[in-house]
């Protein structure tokens, strides 16, 4: 019995308290959801990658590697108005959360279409600007980084766009979505506007700057 | 809160075997499956295969460099050989290792919960580990990278290029596995701790792995960036690193150390943490400083995310650049020594059992300090341009990720053995794998330190004949450290088959985890799991003779 004989002096730490005894064991897998906030710890990891190819273009920029007369001169009205789709679609989707806790699911499905489309939209700017650019992908450092920065970010408003038409189908069932169980609209709605926040300052990184 | 001081229940019971309802059938190790403690141990075999395996090249690494001329391998093959050794150790051995295999099993346990946040990424994130191992390993077939770990352009641009596309495939799958254990980990010890549990209780091994998983989540996307942009310069023929085509490789050394320096922390911290559980238990002895240890792995954290190019002193790094480097490396040598005191002070007066353990542990404590102080030894630039390329990083690395982490997550595995298996080890054994692994690290590393000072590069087939007895040395140190892992695979093989059986706490340990049958019931405990609000109250009460009078390794030999 080598537990009992020597724990009793030293486990006067170790006590079962009145909430673990409440906390019953029945409620495996009811736990409360967590996805959101493991989904906020994997956004980080995304934008650190957003975060390392802009520091990447960045010190491209400041060593010299692309000299400021090799940076071709770009269109800002097509962009710009790229810029304001998102941002607007940003501003769209957002009432789809507190319409989810109404229990308003026409209402999400509405904001959800409206976001989406704008979306939708933004991608073909994106590529009719690609199409009527100068330069192409090998052309020099700045057309390089150009291409890859907006186009992982196009990848990423696909995969955001992905989300949308998935609550969009599944939200066609009643009673899926709840006040209290809508984690798909949440999680759309957060990568959303990550999506949008990264465009930002691509933005004004690869236009403005 | 009622005070009622229990016996928890399980800790006394018999032990159970695998037949015992609530237990999995064998096969489950080599399925999908869910459970935490599963995918722990599934980590922990498949990730010990591949440091044999990494380990098997290593001993043809010096093998070829016994004697000074490239006879045995060719060059090509050489550079291969080191370059897939250190990719498995590092990618499939230590960072799953540490944060895969002792995390998986043992956060749960630790805070108290049923399973991890999330199970099934969980699961997802363990089966893209075997066959991005298999990948790596498999490249040997086609054509095997060779352009070093650090797959620095232009010569990995140019170099076994196919080689290098299996490389950089086979890292993003082992960097988005870690990604998704870090969300996991960070997600189950933030919120996943049972009522009652704070912060500043939970034991220091969950410490560790908060900031371990925090250091994953900034710092390894952007070695994923870094890989993208190398692979369109291979693929697509872009030219960000190619200085022939305009592109600065500079940029890409910059990617990678700010993972790869962060990296040594995700190989260490876990480490610290099982240290750090490991010492009270065999010294019977409160953890000196928790709080202390607790925070200095945040501080060691943050820290380590500011220092990336004290790797590239030799990169034409500007020299105020330089110098804030050099002064940001050294001062993480504080936050480090704040846990080596600690432990030391731990330790200091205690009734210490020299277990198997323990030793590996002590054998941590020592020849951890040996690469910290190196470590500081190279942070300093003028010293480092000389030492720069040479065995004297060999040396200071192996003392940091074997000496350190290797000799750490040996500790572990004898320490956390019978809680995974519910069988207890040879401890005669384990002395002898002790004693096999550390005369041989200590005669392959040491004297590497005496030829890279004397300016032995490193990466190269070929040397001077001036060296040869001392490579000489090195090799036999390494045959050596091969042979000491055979005690070990004898003993864990038949412990885990045969061993005498383990009782639920057979340390006498106050870990929550301890507080549960060995190995635990799927739901962790069968019942509530106790609130554990010092699991580090060995001996500190008067009355606690009845423990103090045993030393650790004692107790599990007392008849149960
Ligand atoms: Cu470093």
């Amino acid at each position: 019995m080598q537990g009992s004989t020597v724990d009793t002096s030293e486990s006067s730490k170790v006590m079962v308290t009145a909430e673990s005894q409440a906390h019953g064991h029945d409620d495996h897998e009811e736990h409360p959801d967590f996805r959101i906030f493991g989904m906020i710890l994997f956004l980080i990891a995304e934008g650190m990658i957003f975060l390392g190819l802009f520091a990447a273009y960045l010190t491209f920029r400041s060593v010299n590697a692309i000299p400021a007369d090799q940076i071709p001169e770009r269109e800002l009205l097509l962009p710009g108005i790229n810029t304001i789709l998102l941002v607007a679609s940003s501003f769209l989707i957002h009432p789809a959360e507190d319409a989810i806790k109404e229990n308003d699911v026409k209402a999400v499905r509405k904001w959800f279409g409206l976001a989406a489309v704008l979306g939708v939209i933004f991608i073909f700017g994106q590529g009719y600007e690609y199409s009527q650019l100068t330069f192409g992908l090998r052309d020099s450092l700045f057309a390089s980084t150009f291409y890859i920065l907006t186009g992982f970010h196009g990848l990423h408003v696909m995969l955001g766009l992905g989300a949308i038409f998935s609550v969009l189908w599944r939200s066609r069932k009643p009673g899926h979505y709840t006040s209290e169980s809508h984690f798909g609209i949440a999680a759309a709605e957060l990568y959303w506007h990550f999506v949008d926040v990264v465009w930002i300052v691509l933005f004004l990184l690869l236009y403005i700057l | 809160m009622t005070s009622a001081i229990t016996e928890n229940p399980e800790a006394t019971k018999p032990p159970s075997g695998p037949q015992h309802k609530g237990h999995h059938p064998w096969w489950i190790y080599f399925t999908f499956c869910t459970d935490h403690k599963v995918i722990g141990i599934q980590y922990l075999v498949t990730t010990f295969i591949f440091y044999l395996i990494g380990g098997a090249l290593a001993t043809v690494v010096r093998a070829e460099l016994a004697t000074p001329a490239s006879d045995l391998v060719s060059r090509e093959l050489y550079n291969q050989l080191f370059t897939v050794h250190a990719t498995v150790m590092i990618f499939l051995w230590i960072v799953p290792a540490g944060t895969g295999a002792f995390a998986n099993f043992l956060l749960p346990l630790q805070v108290g919960a049923r399973d991890m946040a999330f199970p099934k990424l969980n699961a997802v994130a363990f089966w893209m580990v075997p066959p991005a191992g298999v990948l790596l390993i498999g490249s040997f077939l086609i054509e095997a990278p060779g352009s070093g770990w650090t797959s620095y352009p232009p010569l990995s641009l140019v170099n076994n290029q196919t080689g290098e596309l299996i490389w950089i495939l086979s890292v993003l799958l082992l960097g988005t596995s870690s990604i998704l254990g870090a969300v996991n980990f960070g997600t189950t010890i933030i919120k996943m701790r049972m009522p009652g549990l704070s912060f500043n209780q939970m034991p220091l091994f969950c410490w560790s792995m908060l900031a371990a998983s925090a250091l994953v989540l900034i710092s390894t996307p952007v070695l994923a960036g870094a890989l993208i942009l190398l692979s369109f310069d291979l693929v697509v023929g872009t030219n960000f690193f190619n200085p022939a085509g305009g592109g600065e490789p500079v940029v890409y050394q910059h990617m990678f150390w700010f993972y790869s320096h962060p990296a040594v922390y995700i190989m260490i911290l876990p480490v610290f943490g099982m240290i750090s559980e490991i010492l009270p238990v065999h010294a019977r002895k409160p953890i000196f400083g928790y709080l202390a240890i607790a925070y200095s792995s945040l501080t060691i954290s943050f820290l380590g995310l500011i220092v990336w190019a004290h790797h590239m002193f030799t990169s034409g790094t500007p020299s105020w650049l330089r110098m804030f480097f050099m002064v940001a490396t050294m001062i993480i040598a504080v936050p480090t020594g704040i846990k080596v005191f600690s432990w030391v002070a731990t330790l200091w007066g205690g009734k210490i059992s020299l277990n198997s353990a323990m030793l590996f542990a002590m054998g941590f404590l020592s020849m951890f300090v040996i690469g910290g102080l190196s470590g500081v030894m190279v942070a300093s630039v003028p010293f480092d341009i000389h030492v720069h390329d040479t065995y004297f990083i060999v040396a200071h690395l192996h003392y940091v990720l074997f000496g350190g982490s290797v000799f750490g997550l040996y500790a572990g595995i004898y320490h956390w053995f019978p809680k995974m298996t519910g069988r207890m080890m040879n401890e005669t054994l384990g002395r002898i794998h002790f004693t096999l692994t550390l005369i041989g690290f200590n005669l392959c590393f040491m004297p590497m330190h005496w030829l890279g000072l004397q300016g032995m590069p490193r990466r190269v087939a070929e040397y001077d004949p001036q060296f040869a007895t001392v490579n000489l040395v090195c090799s036999i140190g390494s045959f050596l450290l091969a042979i000491s892992t055979l005690p070990f695979l004898y003993n864990a093989i038949h412990a885990w088959i045969a061993g005498p059986k383990a009782s639920g706490n057979p340390w006498n340990a106050l870990g929550l985890e301890w507080q549960t049958t060995s190995p635990p019931p799927i739901e962790n405990w069968e019942g509530d799991p106790p609130l554990v609000e010092d699991s580090y109250a060995y001996g500190s009460k008067p009355g606690k003779k009845s423990v103090t009078a045993l030393k650790g390794s004692d107790l599990w030999k007392t008849p149960v």
